[in-house]
């Protein structure tokens, strides 16, 4: 019979139209912004910069070694050095960005600056609520926008945060150590030579 | 024009591009200008059906094409230039943009080019993980392409909105395993950036086990539909020998009879592992491309089943390879691969250097749109859309 094809798809229309009112797999669509689906672990949008404790400045742990601003590809980083040093988690000196900025109008979220860290300073964000009215400005995040706390990494990323975390305690019991075994031959010093 | 020349003035309209939209002339037509009833159209760069920024300039007389010249390079972006420039990694996000659909597919081509010419190995997991992604990849680009062919043709939105509701499960799966839906950067030289997380291998099994079902509907809405053949079948006829003569590959080769697969030719990854067969079109017109593609669905699941069952534990990525300081030695390499529109290849020349010498794209898009005009010639001129759509091009892989 002509016409029998388009009968037979139209049944599936039917089909689909009646059950996502009856199967939730039918059913595909979320009424965004009343309800937000909730993002994957793995998810990426703009990257950040970590701190731990309480003070963002002291406890931020990027060392300025400006490697991510080599590896991005558009270039996006800027970097400038500071000239003050300030210690790292295991107590050691470290160099500090004096501005780290982040141009997100060009930026494009390729994760290749998380990668290439040497220090887990830089992670991958995932807000996507990004819209602004300022065209230039407010795309262009300067080190005080791109820092949040470690506690935050763990809330977007718990399972990154917890391998991070735990590779970076163990640096630290490391360090504890050393330091440890280097203290105790001081307590008894050799006598000096008589003259 | 030199003044005092003996040559004529070639009449505005006659393909120059600051032309109106249309032109109706009076004069002949042996220099090539419109002639009585004829129509000089330019489907112009934003069009909702050319599938991005593309540009047909179109000579019909009356309903048929006369003369078809596509114009195209509106979206541009120096691809090459900037991969030149910059190291091997910081050219693989780049890679994602080409074919912007099949961002995993593009990854994989560059990072083969590169394996070869730095003698880069790649271990067993990793390949499998590169051949799963790379057939959800192709499952995802043939439902994007019976969907939006579907909608070029007039069927508003339904066929598109259902294939695009299994695309999000594939996407959904992207972005758990790479961290994005579309611009996924996943593959380095030698192997995958990161592992499969945690529940990843049974949403990829539940899924490839629900798609043959959803298959069978999506072929009950639209395979036998009257208008759907009548509009297709015997439209857009690409004779084999044209097709081989003008380089064409990929579906569109295999829907005018020629069995050439560059999975089952090169072998590339271990592809000779799985079984699966290679579906090819008799009669070469919209409809056969449009049902190759389909098949090529299903051929693809069989893939993706054997895979998710037999993958391997192991290391993800070759331990010799570095991720910062890469530095292949001289040489050159051509790395190819059958992408979801055709051979994907890119040929790298290397110096030494941190960055490439030459970095060339052979984009498959570009290869198959050099038949339009010969596919189109004598068509009607609605036809041409759907002809268009069936060639299945990217614009950000026709122009780079």
């Amino acid at each position: 019979m002509f016409g029998e094809g388009i009968l037979k798809g139209m049944a599936e229309t039917a089909r689909n139209f009646v059950g996502s009112y009856t199967s939730e797999e039918r059913l595909v669509t979320v009424p965004y912004p009343e309800k937000r689906l909730p993002q994957h672990e793995a998810a990426r949008n703009f990257p950040f910069l970590v701190y731990d404790g309480e003070d963002w400045q002291k406890g931020l742990r990027c060392v300025a070694c400006q490697i991510c601003e080599k590896e991005c590809p558009p270039k996006c980083i800027y970097i400038v050095k500071d000239v003050t040093r300030k210690p790292d988690h295991i107590g050691k000196l470290q160099f500090q960005p004096k501005v780290f900025d982040i141009d997100t109008s060009v930026c494009m979220s390729c994760q290749i600056c998380v990668e290439v860290c040497p220090f887990d300073a830089i992670k991958m964000d995932v807000e996507y609520e990004l819209s602004t009215a300022d065209r230039f400005g407010k795309l262009l995040l300067d080190k005080r926008d791109l820092a949040k706390p470690n506690e935050y990494y763990w809330k977007i990323h718990p399972t990154e945060a917890a391998e991070v975390d735990s590779r970076l305690g163990a640096d630290r019991v490391k360090a504890e150590a050393k330091a440890k075994a280097a203290a105790v031959p001081k307590a008894n010093p050799a006598p000096l030579p008589q003259k | 024009m030199i003044p005092g020349s003996k040559e004529t003035v070639a009449p505005a309209g006659a393909g120059r591009a600051d032309t109106p939209a249309f032109v109706l002339r009076p004069g002949s037509s042996a220099d090539g200008s419109p002639a009585g009833d004829q129509l000089e159209i330019s489907m112009g760069p934003q069009h909702p059906s050319t599938h991005g920024v593309f540009r047909m300039d179109v000579l019909l007389e009356g309903e048929r094409v006369v003369r078809l010249k596509p114009v195209f390079g509106y979206l541009h972006r120096n691809h090459e230039k900037i991969a030149e420039t910059a190291s091997y990694l910081a050219a693989m996000p780049y890679t994602d943009r080409l074919d912007y659909f099949c961002s995993l597919t593009n990854n994989w081509a560059y990072a083969l080019a590169v394996e070869k010419l730095a003698g880069l190995e790649v271990p067993l997991r990793a390949e499998f993980i590169r051949i799963i992604t790379a057939e959800l990849t192709r499952l995802q680009n043939h439902l994007c392409l019976a969907g939006f062919l579907l909608q070029d043709m007039g069927a508003s939105g339904t066929p598109l909105m259902y294939a695009f509701r299994e695309r999000e499960k594939i996407l959904d799966l992207f972005e758990s395993l790479t961290g994005a839906r579309m611009m996924c950067n996943y593959m380095r030289f030698g192997g995958c950036r990161c592992d499969l997380p945690a529940g990843w291998l049974e949403q990829a099994k539940t899924l490839v086990d629900n798609f043959p079902r959803f298959l069978d509907e999506f072929e009950a809405l639209l395979n036998e539909n009257e208008i759907l053949m009548s509009r297709t079948q015997g439209v857009g006829v690409l004779s084999p020998q044209l097709a081989v003569n003008a380089g064409i590959t990929g579906p569109m080769l295999r829907a005018s009879g020629v069995n050439y697969d560059l999975r089952k030719v090169d072998r590339y990854g271990i592809y000779d592992r799985f079984t699966f067969r290679i579906p090819l079109g008799a009669h070469g017109d919209v409809y056969d491309r449009y049902l190759v593609r389909v098949l090529e669905m299903r051929e693809s699941i069989k893939i993706l089943q054997q895979a998710l069952r037999e993958l391997p534990p192991g290391p993800i990525v070759d331990p010799k390879a570095k991720l910062r300081g890469f530095r292949p030695k001289a040489g050159e390499a051509y790395g190819r691969i059958e992408g979801p529109k055709g051979e994907l290849g890119f040929y790298l020349i290397s110096d030494g250097s941190p960055n490439p010498y030459r970095y060339r794209v052979r984009p498959p898009s570009l290869v198959n749109l050099t038949v339009l005009e010969d596919l189109c010639l004598g068509q009607h001129v609605a036809d041409v859309v759907i002809i268009l759509g069936s060639v299945d091009i990217v614009l950000g892989e026709v122009d780079r």
